[in-house]
C-alpha cells in the first residue's frame, strides 16, 4: 500500500473518531481522548530511536516539556496559532535531539541512554530557574473560549493531536518501508557490519534522534493549552519517560502497530485506572506491565501474534 | 610500476600498553591473490580493522586506489572499494538473507557517483550473488535458518555486493569441513578471476597454499616474511614462529 | 562578589564530606557498570529501599541505621543475586541487553518508586541518631557529624571492598572475568557465578548506601533520580573499572555541588552532576582515569 493511500486512510478514520465523539457529547470522552492520542505520539516517535534504530531515550520528557515550554515562551510574547507552535516546538525539540545526538551518539547505546537521562534533568533544571516562563511557580496560559467552524475549544485540541497522531504513525510507515528503515535496522541489530556495508551510521542515527525528538517536541506544544496551567513537575514528569517506552515494548517495536496498539492499551488503562483506583496503582501497573513484557515476552503484542499466525501456517 | 592498490606504511597500533601492530609495511598490487598468516594473537585482524578504518592506527598511513584514507570512516572506505567479511559472521539478524544483501547495494553501490541501481537492478543483482554463493533457494530465510557454512557464504556474499575493488576475508573458513573449506576457496578463485583484489587471512594452510600468489607472514605484530608461498614456508624465521608456539 | 573565605572553605570541607558519600553511592555501580559492564540504572532505588528499612527499624525499634544497615547485608546481597539471574536468564544468555536489558532496569526503578510512594506516601522522612545534630567546630570551620559519620563509614565501606577485589582469590577473579571470560572458564571457575557474587555484593552496597543516605538528608521517594545522575556521573568521569578513580571523581563532584548551591543556590545543584555527566560524556568517556 502506497503511502498516500495509507495516510488517507488514516485520515478517514480519523474523521470517523471525531465524528462518533461529537456524537457523544460528553467533554471527558475528548479530555481523556486527546490523552490517549498524545502517548500515540509519543510512543510512535520513541520508537523510532528505540526500536527501529535500538537506541534506548530515557529522557522523552525532556523533548515533550520543550515542546510545551516553546509555546508557553510564544505565548507569553505574542499568542499564536496552535499549529504555528506546533511547527516551533518540533523545531525546538528536534534541534534538542541533533545536538544531544551529536554529543554522545559515538558512544555505545548504554551511555547515549544514560546521556539522556541527564538531558532532562538538566533542562529541568534549567527550566525551574527561568522566570520568564514561570520557574519553579509555573505558567498560566489561557485558551480561548471557541473556535470557528470547530467550537468547544477541547474538541479542536483533541482534533490537533489526532492529526499529529496520523502524521506521526503515517511518517514511522513510511521509514519502515524506506531505504531509511533498512539503515535504521541495520544500525540495531550490527552497527560494525552496518558501517562496513557502507551505512553512514552516525548520520542516520542522528536522523533518528532529530525526528524522534521533533515529533515529541509537537506532541508537547498544545499541551499548556490542554493542561492551562503547566509546572515543570507536570511537563517533565516521570511518567511520561516510562510510558514513552512501555507502550512500545508492550505493543512490540518492529513495526509502527505496536507503539499505536501500546499506546491505546496502556493509556486508556491508565485513565481507568486513574479513575476508578488511584494515579499512583495506575501508574505502578503500567511498571510492573514494562517489567513483565520485556522479561516473557519482549517482543511485545505484535511479536505474540506474529509467533501464533507462523506456528499456524507451519501446521 | 603502478601503484599498488593498497598501500600499508609504517602503521603501528597499541591498546594501551600493548604493542599490536609494529611498523607494518603491506602493499597489494591490483588484482593479486595475497594471503595473510600468522599464529593467534599476532595483529591480523587488527590489522585488517586498521585497514578498513574499524580502529585508528597511532602511526603509518593506508592509501588505497591512490588515494590517503587515513582519516576517513569505515563506510566512506567502503564506499570507495574496500571492502571485508568479519571472522565471526555478523549479519543482520532481523533482516532475511535477500535483504542483508540489499543493504551493500543500496548503502554503497547507489552512494557512488554515476547512476543509481533501479529497484528492478537490486532485485536482479541480489538474486546474482545468492546464486553465486549457492543460496538462491534460502533468500526468504533468516540468518538464525542457516548452518555454519551458509552463514559464512552469506558474510562473504555481503561484502561482494558492495562491489569492492579489494576485499579482505577474515577468517571465512574457520570451523569448516574439507570440501567446504575447498567450495570457499573455490569462490574466492573465481572472485578474483571477475577482477577483485583478495587479501585471504587464514590459519588453514591448504587453504592458503592453493590459493595465495603471494604469501605475508605476521608475528607478534610485526611482519616477518613476504613472498613467494613456497619460499616463506620454508624461510626458517616463520618455521620457528609456528614451531616456538 | 565578595566570596568571603570561611563560607568558601566550609563549602570545601561540606563538599569533601559529601562527596565521600557520594563515593560509597557510587561503589555498586563501579561494580556493576564498570566491571561487570550492566547498565543498572535501578541502582538508585535499592540505595532508597535501604534507607527506607534503615528508617522503619529505627523509628520501630531504635536502631541505629548503620547497624541497621550491617545487619541487612546478606539480605540485600540475595536480592542482588535474584536480580542477576533474572537479567542473566532474560537478557544476557539471549544477548538482548542492549534495548531489553536498560528497559528492565528502568521498569525495577519505576515500580519501586512508585511502591514507596504507595506504602510511604511523599512526606519526607528521617532518622534519630546521636550523631544528627551535633557539629564539630575547628575554627569557623563547621564539621556537621551527620556529615562526618557518613564519610568515615563510606570511606570505611571503599576501602574495604578495594581490599577484596584487589587481594583476595575472589575478588581478584571479579576483575579478571571483566577482562577474559575464557580464561576463567578455563581455569574452571564458573563466569556467571563470578558475575553473580559480583552484582549481589554491588546491590549489597545499597544497604549501606542507604542508611548514610537518610543519615545525611530526609528522603522521600523520588529522591533516587536525582542520584542517577550523579552515580554514572563519578563512574563515568572516575573511569569505568577503577575505584580510585571512583573516590577522586567522587570528591570532584561532591565538591562543585557544594559550591554551587553555596554560590549559585541550591536549586541549580542538580545540573551540577547531569551536567558533568553529559560533558564527559562528549569530550572524555573514558574518564580521568579510564583503562
Amino acid at each position: 500500500m502506497r503511502t498516500w493511500v495509507f495516510f488517507l486512510i488514516c485520515v478517514a478514520v480519523g474523521a470517523v473518531v471525531f465524528a462518533l465523539a461529537r456524537l457523544i457529547q460528553n467533554d471527558y470522552v475528548f479530555y481523556a481522548g486527546y490523552v490517549v492520542l498524545q502517548f500515540i505520539v509519543l510512543a510512535t516517535a520513541w520508537n523510532i530511536l528505540g526500536g527501529y534504530t535500538g537506541y534506548v531515550n530515557f529522557g522523552s520528557a525532556a523533548f515533550f516539556a520543550a515542546g510545551a515550554y516553546t509555546s508557553v515562551f510564544f505565548h507569553k510574547f505574542y499568542p499564536l496559532p496552535i499549529p504555528v507552535l506546533i511547527v516551533l516546538g518540533a523545531i525546538v525539540s528536534g534541534l534538542i535531539g541533533l545536538g544531544m545526538g551529536y554529543l554522545t551518539l559515538r558512544l555505545r547505546g548504554a551511555f547515549f541512554a544514560i546521556a539522556t537521562l541527564a538531558l532532562a534533568v538538566v533542562l529541568q533544571t534549567l527550566i525551574v530557574n527561568w522566570n520568564y516562563v514561570g520557574g519553579a511557580r509555573g505558567a498560566y496560559v489561557i485558551r480561548p473560549e471557541s473556535v470557528p467552524l470547530i467550537g468547544n475549544y477541547i474538541n479542536y485540541l483533541f482534533l490537533i493531536m489526532l492529526a499529529l497522531a496520523v502524521i506521526a504513525i503515517t511518517i514511522a510507515r513510511a521509514i519502515e518501508r524506506s531505504q531509511l528503515g533498512y539503515g535504521f535496522a541495520t544500525i540495531r541489530d550490527d552497527e560494525l557490519a552496518a558501517e562496513a556495508s557502507g551505512v553512514p551510521t552516525l548520520k542516520l542515527k542522528l536522523v533518528a534522534t532529530t525526528l524522534s525528538g521533533a515529533l515529541m517536541g509537537m506532541a508537547g506544544a498544545p499541551f499548556p493549552y490542554y493542561i492551562g496551567y503547566l509546572q515543570p513537575a507536570s511537563a517533565f514528569a516521570l511518567d511520561y519517560a516510562v510510558n514513552s517506552i512501555a507502550m512500545p515494548m508492550i505493543g512490540g517495536t518492529s513495526s509502527w502497530i505496536g507503539p499505536l496498539i501500546g499506546a491505546i492499551l496502556v493509556a486508556t488503562l491508565q485513565q481507568w485506572a486513574t479513575v476508578s483506583i488511584s494515579s499512583e496503582l495506575s501508574l505502578l501497573i503500567v511498571g510492573l506491565l514494562l517489567v513483565a513484557f520485556v522479561i516473557i515476552a519482549p517482543n511485545g503484542i505484535v511479536g505474540l501474534v506474529q509467533d501464533r499466525l507462523r506456528r499456524g501456517k507451519a501446521k | 610500476m603502478a601503484e599498488p592498490l593498497l598501500h600499508v606504511a609504517g602503521l603501528s597500533k597499541r591498546f594501551g600498553g600493548f604493542v599490536a601492530l609494529e611498523n607494518i609495511d603491506f602493499a597489494v598490487a591490483e588484482g593479486e591473490r595475497v594471503g595473510l598468516i600468522g599464529p593467534n594473537g599476532s595483529g591480523k585482524s587488527t590489522l585488517v580493522n586498521c585497514i578498513c578504518g574499524t580502529l585508528t592506527n597511532e602511526t603509518g598511513s593506508v592509501r588505497f586506489n591512490g588515494e590517503t584514507v587515513d582519516g576517513l570512516i569505515t563506510h566512506e572506505r567502503t564506499r570507495r572499494g574496500l571492502a571485508r567479511s568479519f571472522q565471526l559472521p555478523r549479519p543482520f539478524v532481523t533482516l532475511t538473507v535477500a535483504q542483508n544483501l540489499r543493504v551493500p547495494l543500496l548503502y554503497t553501490v547507489n552512494a557512488r557517483p554515476g547512476p543509481s541501481l533501479s529497484a528492478a537492478d537490486i532485485d536482479v543483482r541480489c538474486a546474482e550473488l545468492l546464486r553465486l554463493v549457492a543460496l538462491d533457494g534460502k533468500a526468504d530465510k533468516y540468518p538464525r535458518d542457516l548452518t555454519q557454512v551458509e552463514m559464512r557464504k552469506l558474510e562473504l556474499a555481503r561484502a561482494m555486493a558492495a562491489e569492492p575493488k579489494l576485499l579482505l576475508a577474515d577468517e571465512a573458513m574457520a570451523g569448516l569441513s574439507q570440501s567446504e573449506v575447498d567450495d570457499i576457496v573455490g569462490l574466492l578463485i573465481r572472485l578474483n578471476e571477475r577482477g577483485i583484489t583478495i587479501v585471504l587471512i587464514e590459519h588453514i594452510m591448504r587453504a592458503v597454499m592453493k590459493f595465495s600468489q603471494r604469501l605475508v607472514v605476521l608475528v607478534s605484530g610485526r611482519k616477518i616474511a613476504d613472498g613467494k608461498p613456497d619460499a616463506v614456508i620454508r624461510d626458517p624465521e616463520v618455521e620457528k614462529a609456528y614451531l616456538g608456539q | 562578589m565578595i566570596i568571603s573565605a570561611d563560607l568558601l572553605i566550609n563549602a570545601l570541607v561540606a563538599g569533601l564530606l559529601l562527596g565521600c558519600f557520594y563515593a560509597a553511592v557510587t561503589v555498586g555501580i563501579s561494580i556493576s557498570f564498570g566491571i561487570l559492564d550492566i547498565v543498572n540504572i535501578a541502582h538508585p532505588a535499592f540505595i532508597i529501599l535501604g534507607s527506607y528499612i534503615a528508617y522503619i527499624v529505627n523509628t520501630r525499634l531504635g536502631i541505629d541505621p548503620i547497624v541497621v544497615s550491617i545487619v541487612m547485608l546478606p539480605v540485600f546481597y540475595a536480592l542482588g543475586a535474584l536480580v542477576y539471574q533474572v537479567y542473566y536468564e532474560s537478557f544476557e544468555r539471549r544477548g538482548r541487553e542492549a534495548l531489553s536489558g536498560l528497559a528492565f532496569f528502568f521498569g525495577v526503578l519505576f515500580v519501586t518508586e512508585v511502591v514507596l510512594i504507595i506504602v510511604f506516601g511523599v512526606d519526607y522522612r528521617y532518622v534519630e541518631a546521636s550523631y544528627i545534630g551535633p557539629t564539630l567546630r575547628f575554627g569557623f570551620v563547621d564539621l556537621p557529624l551527620r556529615m562526618l559519620v557518613p564519610c568515615v563509614a563510606a570511606l570505611i565501606l571503599f576501602a574495604a571492598l578495594q581490599l577484596f577485589l584487589t587481594r583476595t582469590f575472589m575478588g581478584r577473579a571479579i576483575m579478571a572475568v571483566a577482562q577474559d571470560q575464557l580464561a576463567l572458564q578455563l581455569m574452571a571457575a564458573s563466569p556467571t557465578r563470578i558475575k553473580r557474587m559480583a552484582f549481589a555484593i554491588s546491590i549489597a552496597t545499597c544497604s549501606v548506601a542507604g542508611a548514610l543516605l537518610i543519615i545525611i538528608q530526609p528522603i522521600e521517594p523520588s529522591v533516587g533520580r536525582e542520584y542517577i545522575g550523579r552515580v554514572f556521573a563519578i563512574c563515568v568521569l572516575g573511569g569505568l573499572g577503577s575505584l580510585p578513580g571512583t573516590l577522586i571523581a567522587a570528591i570532584l563532584l561532591g565538591v562543585m555541588e557544594s559550591l554551587t548551591a553555596t554560590f549559585s543556590g541550591p536549586s541549580w545543584a542538580p545540573a551540577v552532576s547531569f551536567g558533568f555527566l553529559l560533558l564527559t560524556l562528549a569530550f572524555r568517556p573514558m574518564g580521568l582515569f579510564g583503562r
